[in-house]
């Protein structure tokens, strides 16, 4: 049963209550009722972390490869340009999240004017 | 410092309502301007993936953190079953728990009630939770479970406005502009999630996880990210393991 699979104005308020609220708010409330239960370097965590980072990192790449609506007519060359470019100038600016955004978009922009 | 001492330290420096509106003003921040740029991104995925405003204002006031949220929009492109969305974004969403974990004990005072913080953890995400932490020690203890209040609730509502108002303009965007929103949210990611990485392991985690996705894409496509993330994490987790054996060693 996916989001658009039944018909209703309801069925998708239903999609994202349970594939979104309930499978964040969960491991909220877990984190609360653990409290100082668990020590922040548990093994545990070092792994359940790293496979939360590998999911949104795939994420991260299926859109930048695989993008959506008018990012799709640039050239995959160029979007890889402009992450790379994001990703540099972000490490080189001390990381500073707001640096790369800038260069990320001032790259993508900068390559759509001069081959597109 | 005995807890009553506390209690008169924070009374001297300002009521609740204050602290409140304090917190409400440290949303007004840079790392808020961020968030508010990485929603913009958003709300343009979303309407790209075919959500009408009502349901992307939904998500963004009921799911909260931004990962999980692109996680669910990715599992709705793909068409993904419910069971299979709600797996991927429950992954995407385990790296709440330890951060609630380590903020529970800084916000709470030996008054504090339960439901008060299992009502507050709603609004722990990335943005929130670092500056929270940043500016608890300028917090009177008894004043902080406010203060998260207001930075958290104010944050939420904010972007929840700023997701609205995006989506009513993206209409009528020219192209490139239309492009350059697209590419908001994956750099947005790419950025911040290399700086919240807490260990050698989350770096590694990162780079298999964006060379595993495009892969896992093409020759596994409705379960790609589950794949990639519990693949990329283990080989990341098994690095780990083998370095500090070596180190001992």
């Amino acid at each position: 049963m996916s989001f658009a699979a039944i018909d209703a104005w309801w069925w998708p308020y239903l999609f994202i209550l349970l594939a979104g609220w309930l499978a964040t708010d969960c491991w909220r409330y877990l984190g609360v009722y653990l409290g100082d239960r668990l020590s922040e370097d548990a093994d545990i965590l070092v792994f359940i972390r790293a496979v939360a980072t590998a999911l949104v990192a795939a994420v991260i790449a299926n859109l930048i490869i695989f993008p959506a609506g008018a990012l799709a007519a640039t050239p995959l060359a160029l979007r890889i340009a402009a992450a790379i470019a994001s990703f540099l100038a972000y490490l080189a600016a001390g990381k500073r999240v707001f640096v790369g955004i800038l260069a990320g978009e001032a790259a993508l922009l900068g390559g759509i004017f001069l081959f597109g | 410092m005995t807890n009553d001492e506390d209690n008169q330290v924070a009374t001297r420096a300002g009521g609740p309502w204050l602290w409140f509106l304090r917190g409400v003003a440290a949303s007004f921040s840079i790392p808020g301007l961020i968030l508010a740029s990485a929603f913009v991104g958003f709300a343009g995925l979303a309407r790209e993936a075919g959500l009408t405003m009502a349901e992307t204002v939904f998500m963004v006031g009921i799911v909260w953190a931004l990962p999980a949220k692109v996680v669910l929009v990715g599992a709705i492109l793909s068409n993904t079953t419910l069971l299979a969305a709600a797996f991927a974004v429950a992954l995407s969403s385990v790296r709440l728990m330890p951060m609630v974990v380590a903020i529970v004990p800084e916000m709470r005072a030996p008054t504090t009630r339960k439901w008060v913080l299992y009502a507050l953890s709603h609004f722990v995400a990335v943005t929130s939770w670092v500056v929270a932490l940043e500016r608890f020690p300028t917090v009177p203890r008894y004043r902080r479970t406010v203060f998260y209040a207001g930075l958290g609730a104010t944050l939420v509502v904010i972007n929840m406005v700023v997701v609205a108002v995006v989506f009513s303009l993206a209409q009528n965007l020219p192209p490139i502009v239309g492009a350059a929103l697209f590419l908001l949210t994956p750099i947005y990611f790419l950025t911040s999630l290399w700086g919240s990485a807490r260990e050698r392991a989350g770096h590694l985690a990162m780079v298999f996880g964006l060379a595993l996705g495009p892969v896992f894409h093409l020759v596994a496509p409705g379960v790609d990210l589950l794949a990639a993330g519990l693949l990329g994490g283990l080989m990341a987790y098994g690095w780990h393991r083998f370095a500090r054996r070596r180190a001992r060693a």
